[in-house]
């Protein structure tokens, strides 16, 4: 996993509340069974008609966004199907960091596994966040070892993670790795349970 | 005296394997389901990394989410064969018990874990589906996890988990005649909206959960994570442990399980993080009209009208479904008409499910123009429905009686709702393209679908014939 410490990057809003991870990724891209390619078909139902050709209407469609790397969005963002394939796609896509007013818990995780950084402001912060991006190319940076998130105007947000969150991020870990050096207490507590 | 816990707290202590100062806790998992769409990763990285499967006698798994349900064994689509020939292969080189698409104890695969009494009070149950909430009706503390937390189990059987807050739906007073735990669970969301339940795992208390039969409280639980739970749980009782006597996998000494069991039930004056409360007798027949389960109003209400939304942003989200939904503000929901109807998915296709709906169906056809099919969750329902004469009502009005699969709750298969079609069904999300790019969901019990394919409409289903009990 790659580490993330710190990340400037270009705003793309997507001002909507309780975004599902069906919306996300749709379904009919599961049937895969690698980790990677999935940018493609990254909000596919909003971003393409069902032949394939865009949207103008979706605003991630529109070229200044190309470049986007943080994702700024409603309420309760990544809700429903636990698919791992929806921070996959977004990575893929592009995007590091994710800002949103919520998460839900199985999707704030599977961002965390993967290097994304979730991050949570209030509502009002990220109104301004969406208003600032929606107007022209606005780029915000992302301070994980600060736990802040600050424009080149004067905005400043702290956000919280917990302790153990930041330090996957910050290193890039192996979580796997981790838990296995605690090996012996999982052998014990299968020879007494 | 001991201080009062709740089953949450008491499983969690009984799981913790290692606790560290500003770390989660590593929680020890006691069964790991597994399915074809979000574990070929997961086998990929082990072997990547050159690790092995744990516990293969502590996981189990299943084919569900792609499967045909009628031409079993022939998978149009390459990529979805893939995936099932790679969970086969994974389960034979890491040596765990997979139910295929031919074995007898293959179904959805929160329908066969209780069905084989594997799902039991106190587990602690992971899957890579979000629906492992559905286990929480035993008890259990279950919940759903990622393709890379899929990975850790399997090479582990542990996972790192804060432990979580806890919430206390109390459902008091008894639910009416016709009004099912489908109705329930969507009226609990529908009042407190589809994120009350984030960071907490629920604990359902109350006369009208006790009532409950166990299929009953797995509709429930199942919908948990529709409320932004990960976890929603019931504690045990003697409905838990008659359900669990004699399943294949249920424990040898049984006496002594059930002793053990019962200590798990929430102490009396055990305190939450947080309580809401409902009240089962005000409880109608609901019906979802737009594109999340929280979007959702009794049979005999009308569709909102986006300005009596709380916020701009409601205003906008009611406008957006409504849109999508072809619906108008102030339309009666019962005058929608509907061209497709799905009993099925792990909320609502278990025996009990299938005859409350085949009840309401018996002696009558399907209206014009309407496709219904019937989905049984598992091929054991399939077959013991078929033991009562249950295929010969819904064929006789007109459904089509298929083979056991996720099917079209999700759409992963040919079962597909076309753009702009409508379908009433007894799944558990609506969000916008679920069942089909462009197609529009209405969530509903099995009792109201099934009304709803004979009518063509929704129609409150306590008026419409009396229902069965279990």
């Amino acid at each position: 996993m790659e580490p993330i410490k710190k990340h400037k990057g270009l705003v793309y809003p997507l001002n909507r509340s309780n975004i599902d991870t069906d919306q996300i990724i749709p379904k009919q891209f599961l049937k895969r069974i690698e980790r990677q390619g999935f940018g493609q078909f990254l909000f596919f139902n909003w971003r393409f008609f069902d032949d394939g050709t865009p949207r103008e209407n979706f605003s991630l469609n529109d070229d200044k966004y190309n470049d986007a790397s943080i994702l700024v969005a409603g309420e309760n963002f990544g809700c429903g199907s636990s698919r791992e394939h929806a921070p996959w796609a977004l990575q893929d896509f592009g995007f590091k960091v994710i800002i949103a007013s919520s998460f839900a818990d199985i999707f704030y995780n599977n961002c965390i596994k993967n290097g994304i950084l979730p991050i949570v402001l209030n509502e009002e912060t990220v109104q301004k966040l969406i208003v600032n991006g929606s107007n022209e190319k606005y780029d915000i940076t992302v301070d994980l070892e600060r736990q802040i998130v600050e424009d080149e105007n004067g905005l400043q947000a702290t956000f919280d993670i917990t302790p153990y969150q930041r330090q996957m991020l910050l290193n890039g870990w192996d979580e796997i790795a981790v838990t296995l050096t605690h090996g012996d207490k999982i052998d014990l507590y299968e020879s007494t349970h | 005296m001991k201080t009062p816990k709740t089953i949450v707290e008491k499983i969690w202590e009984r799981h913790v394997v290692h606790q560290e100062e500003g770390k989660p806790d590593l929680l020890y998992i006691d069964l790991h389901l597994v399915h074809e769409v979000t574990s070929p990763q997961a086998f990929e990285g082990l072997r990547m990394n050159g690790r092995s499967v744990r516990r293969p006698d502590k996981t189990y798994a299943t084919m569900d989410h792609n499967v045909p349900t009628r031409e079993r064994h022939i998978i149009r689509d390459q990529i979805s064969k893939t995936q099932m020939d790679t969970l086969k292969q994974n389960c034979q080189q890491f040596g765990i018990s997979l139910a295929d698409i031919d074995h007898p104890d293959q179904g959805i695969v929160h329908v066969i874990g209780p069905e084989l009494g594997l799902t039991q009070p106190g587990k602690t149950i992971v899957c890579g589906d979000s629906h492992t909430s559905t286990h929480g009706a035993f008890g259990a503390l279950a919940f759903g996890i990622g393709t890379s937390e899929v990975e850790h189990v399997l090479a582990t059987q542990t996972l790192w988990q804060a432990r979580p807050k806890t919430l206390n739906v109390k459902v008091n007073g008894k639910l009416g005649l016709g009004v099912t735990a489908k109705d329930l669970i969507l009226a609990i969301i529908a009042q407190n909206g589809v994120r009350f339940g984030t960071g907490y795992v629920i604990e359902y208390t109350g006369e009208a959960i006790r009532n409950l039969s166990m299929e009953e409280r797995m509709t429930v639980c199942n919908m948990s994570i529709e409320a932004g739970a990960r976890a929603g749980l019931i504690s045990p009782d003697k409905t838990t442990f008659e359900y669990l006597k004699g399943k294949r996998h249920s424990p040898e000494n049984y006496e002594e399980a059930v002793a053990n069991w019962k200590e798990l039930a929430t102490d009396n004056g055990a305190t939450y993080d947080a309580t809401v409360e409902i009240n089962a007798d005000e409880i109608e027949p609901q019906v979802t009209w737009g594109t999340n389960p929280g979007m959702c109003i009794p049979v005999s209400a009308s569709v909102p009208h986006p300005e009596a939304a709380a916020s701009a942003n409601a205003k906008e989200e009611t406008e957006r479904a409504l849109e999508y939904m072809g619906l108008e503000a102030d339309q009666p929901i019962s005058s929608v008409n509907i061209e497709h109807v799905f009993i099925g998915s792990c909320t609502n296709s278990r025996l009990s499910d299938l005859r409350k709906a085949a009840d309401i169906v018996s002696g009558k056809k399907v209206k014009d123009g309407v496709q219904a099919i019937v989905v049984p969750g598992s091929h054991s329902v399939k077959t013991a429905a078929e033991a009562e004469g249950l295929d010969a009502i819904f064929k006789q009005a007109g459904f089509e009686w298929r083979d056991a699969g996720c099917s079209m709750c999700l759409a992963m298969n040919d079962d597909v709702v076309p753009p702009g079609e409508r379908c009433a069904s007894t799944s558990n999300r609506n969000f916008e393209g679920r069942q089909g790019n462009g197609a529009r969901t209405h969530l509903v019990s099995p009792e109201m679908a099934a009304a709803a394919a004979i009518e063509g409409h929704f129609v409150d289903v306590r008026n419409y014939k009396q229902p069965v009990t279990n």
